[in-house]
Parts: structure tokens; C-alpha cells; sequence
């Protein structure tokens, strides 16, 4: 009986190093959606990036010492950078700066200090700010500035995203709405509105493969996030033209960023490779069902939110061999 | 007092005992609430006709349940009808009043299941003193449709598909209303097109009762 | 346990939101403003002193093994009672309550107390112990449709505190509902400690 009470808690460590070395790894992959979203967003990118960052690292450090009244310091693990800066990847970049601080509160506060802090959250802590943040503001959360406006913020001019203009095309059926979309090549560089970090699909890859080859995540779950949705939505356009075709699913919105970045966090995603697949699949299900029949346009904050749920699930289906386990 | 015990007769005589009371109880107080209760109904529905007419006083004929259960409600200052559509949350019912010619002189939403802060503000969104304003339109000129989809009215922000559902029930309610108005010669069956046509007489016809 | 400690168990030791976590439903679906929370709170008090006063009259008359059917015919009565007046002479709360004023019925608090309290002691505690829970519930729903309202609109009791384009929708939502009473069970877990 005793033996079967043994859990291992997460983040597992998959390459054998510390979390910090993990948290700041990523953050350097992050840096070319950075750079990117710089050049095409220019001062308001700066300005929510910054001030997302600067907002969850005070709110960690405030928190763990006044309210939880912990002696070390968790702030240098660099989790809450890594929040900060996930949670500013996933905003527009004309969002007003106390609208940005409270969606800082939330994803530090209640995604991730509630639970304990890192390692006991159930859901992505940058995940459930942008979630809080677009339900509550649903306005400021879904107006686009138009890419290119270098120096301006909240006045920045807007215009709808690809994926209003799919979700437009399927609602009306006219599948000659789907031509006002951009380019591909367009959308793979990151000439199109979006959230900051999302733009690019070019800069998110090259930051999978800077990951990949690190062994800082494994390949399962974006790949199999991917994979699912270029199939899937390539039957449904085969089924019905309305639906966008696959290749542009996979750069629009926050797909990218959502399956490279968000779903593979550790603390909220499977932990053997079989649970990833499944967790993975399920993600890039639920993201064109959400996409295709939902309300909202955009499904890859909500699949990822609720796989978050079903991680622990998966989690007992899939268990990890114990340590010094014989072969069967 | 000792308890009684739970012997099969003491066990149908308690319940049905309770059962008898509990019943006359409730028999009595339906009696007694019906009055207001219907008196609030009728109260509510004849306020909400007077707002959407902008009259103090008026006659309401005899309401009139079309085949699509809009309801019209034919007054002497103008014509008021109940419609419906599919909202974002659910059905989307409102009260629309129309003046002889068709001009929307008000309305009201009766039901709706819209989220708080956004679709449930089309309450306000479109009166006269709201961004959206549409009374004084005529849907028969130019049927009412958000900017987004070409048309000439202000979406609620952030609620299109609300904004969409409640032009599409007044939308409703004006075709109920020159449907029914139009009743007596083509049958209430008449569409859009030929209904406009008849508009001149209507108003004609109007405008000679309230002489 | 004299009257007016059975009313204040109540009220604060026996809290049915906040420490019983009795009767989640009424308390996550109606508290999307304070003042609905509060008339929620008190239509379920009027019942529970009515159901607490009624069934301690009447315990020694019901066989035990049909009690539950018994305490469910009287608790159903007298909220079927309760709307029906609600709707003839206070439209407005009718309105705003609607589909949760027959939910009383099934209402945990309510049956619970007839079960707990009401078939064990005599008429008068009876009606201190439902007026002391009903209270204590409609203290919950108040406070937790307070700060709903607050958050979500900048208004307590309709009363603007700051403009309601700031509000975070999120919290007139369902979801909202359940973060603000798990925080608010926190911050009550944390006084009482203290």
C-alpha cells in the first residue's frame, strides 16, 4: 500500500538540469518572436512587454514575501520572466497599461501563487491572465493595431485578423471572404495583425528548433499539436471550402505560440511522451472545433486551458515507469 | 408526546394527511395570487406598449398570435409587435412599436439571455439617446443591418452577433407588422416586397381613423 | 445552547456559505449582483424559519421512515408559496430571481437543518437556528455579490464606485463567481484564524 502513495511532482527536469537554466533557455528562444514583434508592433511592443514583465516579477516577489511570507526568493528562477513575457506575447500590442498590470495580478496571483506557486499550478499561469483578460475586456483584448505603426500605442490604427476573417467566412458561408486573408508568406513572417508574440510563425519555429536542439522540450506535443490541426482542418476544407485551408490554420492566430511555448510547459503537461501525444492531439481538436463552431475565433488559449484540466488525468492513464522498476 | 411509529397504515395516513394540507395550502394562496398576478402581467405588457408607442393613453385591440408567435398588438396611436430571434445566448425577444408609416417609434427587449455588460446592453445600445440609435427608422426603406454587414446601424461593441440577432427581430416584428396590417387583402403570408408597396394605403388608412 | 447562541452559530461558526459550503447553487448562480445575492438570501431564510418552525410542530407526528418525503412536501409547499407571492406583490425580485426561487426546494441548507436541528428540538430554537442559517446565507450572498458587482461593474447595490468600462467582466460571469468565493473563503479561513 505504502509504495502506491509515491507521486512524483513536477516540473520534471527532462534533460537533467536546474529550472532556471530550463525557464532562461526558453526565454532565449522566445527572443527572435521578440525581435519580430519589435519590428513590426515598435513602441507598443516594448511598452506591453515591458510592462507585463515588470508587473509579474514585482507581483511574484511581493507576494512570496508578504502574503506567503516564504524566505527564499522564487523571483530568480526567472518563471515569472518567462510569464511575463508569455503573457505579453499573447496581447495586442495597443493594450492600456492598467489593463496589462491586471492581467499580471491574475496569472501570478491566481494561476500560479493560489496553487503554491511553480510547480503546483493545475492551468499556465500566462494562459489564465489572457483568458481572464480577454473574457473580462473583450473589447481592448480583440481590437488589432494595424502592423507597422512604429511609434504609436493606444492610438494605434486597427483592423481584424485573419481569424476573425475565417471565423467570418464560416459564419456567413461565403468562402469568398476567405480571399481578403493575407498571404501565407505574409502570415509566416508576421505582416499581419495578432497578438504580439504570434505574428511571426518563422521566428516561433526557429525558437522550436533552438528548444529542440537544447533538449529543452521534446518534439511530441508541438508536433503532435501541429500535426492534428493541419489534418484536421485539411478534411474540413476538403469538406466544406468555408473552412480555411490547412496551412493557413496553422499560421494564424496563436497556434504557434500556443503549441510550441504554452502547451509545453512543464508543470501543466503530461510527463511520458504517450501522455503528450494524447494531450497534444486533444489540443489540436479542440482548437479547430473551437475555431470552426465557437463563438470566439480564436480556440488555442481555451484547448490548451482545458488539456491543462485533463493533464492529471492523462497523467494516471500514462504513468511513468518508477525508478529501478523491473521489465516486464 | 411519544413518536409514532412506522407501521405501514401510520406511514400512508401521515403522508397523505401532509400531502391533503399541503395541497389546500397551496389551492388557496394560487387563489388569492392569481388576481396580481395577472393584473402585473397585463400591467407590465401595457406599459411596455405605451414606451414603445410614446403615447400616455391608448386603446389595444384584441392582440393578434401570428403563425411565427410574433404577436401584434394594434393600438389607436400605431402598432406595437412582440418578435423574436436567436441571440447569442439564447432567444432574443422585443417589443418594437411602429407609427401608420412604419417608422420605429420605440422599443423594448422582453427577453434575452445575452452576457452582462456586453449583448445585455442592447437594452440601452439602441434607443435614441444610445450609439445604435434606430427609432425613427424605417425597415421598410432599407431593412436594419450593422455597419459591419453593410448597413446603417452601429453594432454594440464587441457584440456583433447580438447587435445582428436584435436588428433581425425588429426586422421580424416589422414584417409581422406589415403582415398583419396587410392581412385583410393578400393574407398574413404576404413577404417583404409586396408589403412595402401597400405601405402608402396603411398609412392613409392611419392617419383618416385618427381624425 | 441558549436561543441567541443557536442564531449566532448561525450567522458566523456555522457560516452555510463559508464554512458548510452548504447550498453552492443559489450561491454561484444568483450573486451576479449584491442586491440579488441579498434577495436570494432572504427568500431562503423566510422558507427555512417557516420549514424549521413547521417541521419541529409536527415531528413527533411523522413516522421516521418517511420523514424526507414528509419535510420535502412541507419545504416545496412553502416555496411554492414563496413565489407566488413573490411574483404577485414584488415583480421586480421575481424577475431577477426567476429559475432559482423553485430551486429553493432542493436547496442543501434547508432539508439539512429539517434533518439536523428541526426534528430534534422545539419550535422556538427551531426558528432561531433557521433564522440564524438563513441569515448566515444571506450574509454569504451579499458579501459575495458585493464584490461580483464591484469587480465586474464598479457598483455595490447599483451605487457607482468607478465607471463600469474598467469593470472586469469576468466576474458578472459564472467563472467569476467561483473565484470570488474561493478567495472570499480564504480571506474568512484567514480571519477566523487569526
Amino acid at each position: 500500500m505504502a509504495n502506491k502513495l509515491i507521486v512524483s511532482l513536477s516540473p520534471h527536469v527532462h534533460s537533467g538540469d536546474s529550472v532556471q537554466k530550463n525557464m532562461y533557455g526558453v526565454i532565449l528562444a522566445l527572443v527572435p518572436a521578440l525581435l519580430v514583434s519589435l519590428c513590426v508592433f515598435g513602441m507598443g511592443a516594448a511598452i506591453v512587454m515591458a510592462t507585463s514583465v515588470a508587473a509579474c516579477v514585482l507581483f511574484e516577489w511581493a507576494i512570496t514575501k508578504y502574503i506567503l511570507k516564504r524566505e527564499k526568493c522564487t523571483v530568480c528562477d526567472g518563471s515569472a520572466i518567462l510569464t511575463g513575457l508569455l503573457l505579453a506575447f499573447n496581447l495586442p500590442s495597443n493594450l492600456p497599461l492598467w489593463i496589462i498590470i491586471i492581467g499580471a495580478l491574475v496569472a501570478i496571483g491566481v494561476g500560479k501563487m493560489t496553487f503554491g506557486g511553480l510547480g503546483c499550478n493545475p492551468f499556465n499561469p500566462a494562459l489564465v491572465g489572457r483568458i481572464f483578460l480577454l473574457i473580462s475586456f473583450p473589447v481592448q483584448m480583440t481590437t488589432w493595431p494595424v502592423p507597422g505603426q512604429l511609434t504609436s500605442y493606444v492610438d494605434a490604427e486597427t483592423m481584424a485578423t485573419p481569424l476573425s476573417i475565417m471565423s467570418r467566412a464560416i459564419k456567413s458561408g461565403d468562402s469568398t471572404i476567405l480571399n481578403e486573408l493575407p498571404s501565407s508568406l505574409d502570415m509566416f513572417l508576421g505582416q499581419s495583425a495578432g497578438c504580439l508574440g504570434e505574428v511571426s510563425a518563422l521566428a516561433l519555429l526557429l525558437g522550436l528548433a533552438w528548444m529542440l536542439y537544447k533538449k529543452i522540450i521534446t518534439w511530441h506535443i508541438p508536433v503532435s499539436i501541429l500535426a492534428t490541426v493541419f489534418v484536421l482542418g485539411g478534411i474540413m476544407h476538403l469538406a466544406n471550402p468555408v473552412y480555411a485551408n490547412p496551412v493557413d490554420q496553422l499560421l494564424t492566430g496563436g497556434l504557434m505560440l500556443g503549441a510550441i511555448y504554452m502547451a509545453t510547459d512543464y508543470v501543466t503537461s503530461p510527463m511520458n511522451h504517450k501522455g503528450q501525444l494524447i494531450y497534444g492531439v486533444c489540443i489540436g481538436v479542440l482548437t479547430i472545433v473551437i475555431r470552426s463552431f465557437g463563438a470566439y475565433p480564436e480556440g488555442m488559449s481555451f484547448a490548451i486551458f482545458i488539456m491543462n484540466a485533463f493533464t492529471p488525468l492523462i497523467n494516471t492513464y500514462c504513468k511513468p515507469k518508477r525508478f529501478g522498476e523491473v521489465a516486464k | 408526546m411519544k413518536k409514532l411509529e412506522s407501521t405501514l397504515p401510520n406511514m400512508a395516513i401521515v403522508l397523505t394527511v401532509i400531502s391533503v394540507l399541503a395541497g389546500g395550502i397551496l389551492a388557496y394562496v394560487n387563489s388569492v395570487t392569481q388576481g396580481p398576478i395577472e393584473a402585473i402581467k397585463k400591467q407590465t405588457l401595457d406599459d411596455g406598449i405605451k414606451a414603445v408607442l410614446n403615447a400616455e393613453d391608448l386603446k389595444v385591440e384584441e392582440p393578434d398570435t401570428l403563425e411565427s408567435r410574433d404577436i401584434i398588438y394594434a393600438t389607436d396611436k400605431g402598432t406595437a409587435v412582440q418578435a423574436s430571434s436567436n441571440g447569442f445566448g439564447g432567444t432574443l425577444k422585443v417589443l418594437v412599436g411602429f407609427d401608420g408609416e412604419g417608422n420605429i417609434t420605440g422599443y423594448q427587449v422582453l427577453e434575452h439571455a445575452e452576457t452582462p455588460g456586453l449583448g445585455a446592453k442592447a437594452g440601452e445600445w439602441f434607443q435614441a439617446t444610445g450609439k445604435g440609435n434606430i427609432i425613427g427608422k424605417n425597415p421598410g426603406e432599407k431593412e436594419l443591418t450593422v455597419s459591419k454587414d453593410g448597413g446603417d446601424v452601429d453594432a454594440i461593441t464587441a457584440s456583433t452577433i447580438t447587435s445582428r440577432a436584435f436588428l433581425v427581430a425588429v426586422n421580424n416584428a416589422y414584417k409581422a407588422f406589415k403582415g398583419g396590417a396587410t392581412d385583410g387583402n393578400s393574407g398574413a403570408t404576404t413577404q417583404a416586397a409586396p408589403a412595402e408597396e401597400a405601405a402608402p394605403a396603411d398609412s392613409v388608412a392611419v392617419e383618416t381613423t385618427n381624425e | 445552547m441558549n436561543n441567541f447562541k443557536v442564531l449566532m452559530n448561525g450567522i458566523i461558526k456555522e457560516n452555510p456559505t463559508f464554512v458548510l459550503l452548504l447550498g453552492m447553487c443559489p450561491t454561484l448562480g444568483t450573486t451576479s449582483s449584491a442586491f440579488n445575492g441579498m434577495s436570494m438570501g432572504l427568500a431562503t431564510t423566510a422558507v427555512l424559519v417557516f420549514s424549521n418552525l413547521i417541521i419541529s410542530l409536527i415531528k413527533n407526528l411523522i413516522p421516521d421512515m418517511v420523514r424526507i418525503p414528509s419535510f420535502i412536501v412541507v419545504i416545496a409547499s412553502l416555496v411554492t408559496i414563496l413565489q407566488m407571492v413573490l411574483q404577485a406583490y414584488v415583480p421586480a425580485v421575481y424577475a431577477s430571481l426567476g429559475l432559482f426561487i423553485p430551486l429553493i426546494v432542493v436547496n442543501c441548507i434547508i432539508l439539512g437543518r429539517a434533518e439536523a436541528f428541526a426534528a430534534k428540538n422545539g419550535p422556538v430554537p427551531s426558528i432561531f437556528d433557521g433564522l440564524g442559517m438563513g441569515l448566515g446565507f444571506t450574509l454569504g450572498l451579499t458579501l459575495l455579490g458585493a464584490t461580483r458587482e464591484f469587480l465586474g461593474t464598479g457598483k455595490i447595490f447599483d451605487f457607482a464606485i468607478f465607471p463600469e468600462d474598467y469593470g472586469m467582466l469576468l466576474f458578472v460571469l459564472a467563472p467569476g463567481a467561483f473565484i470570488a468565493l474561493g478567495y472570499l473563503i480564504a480571506i474568512v479561513n484567514k480571519i477566523k484564524k487569526a
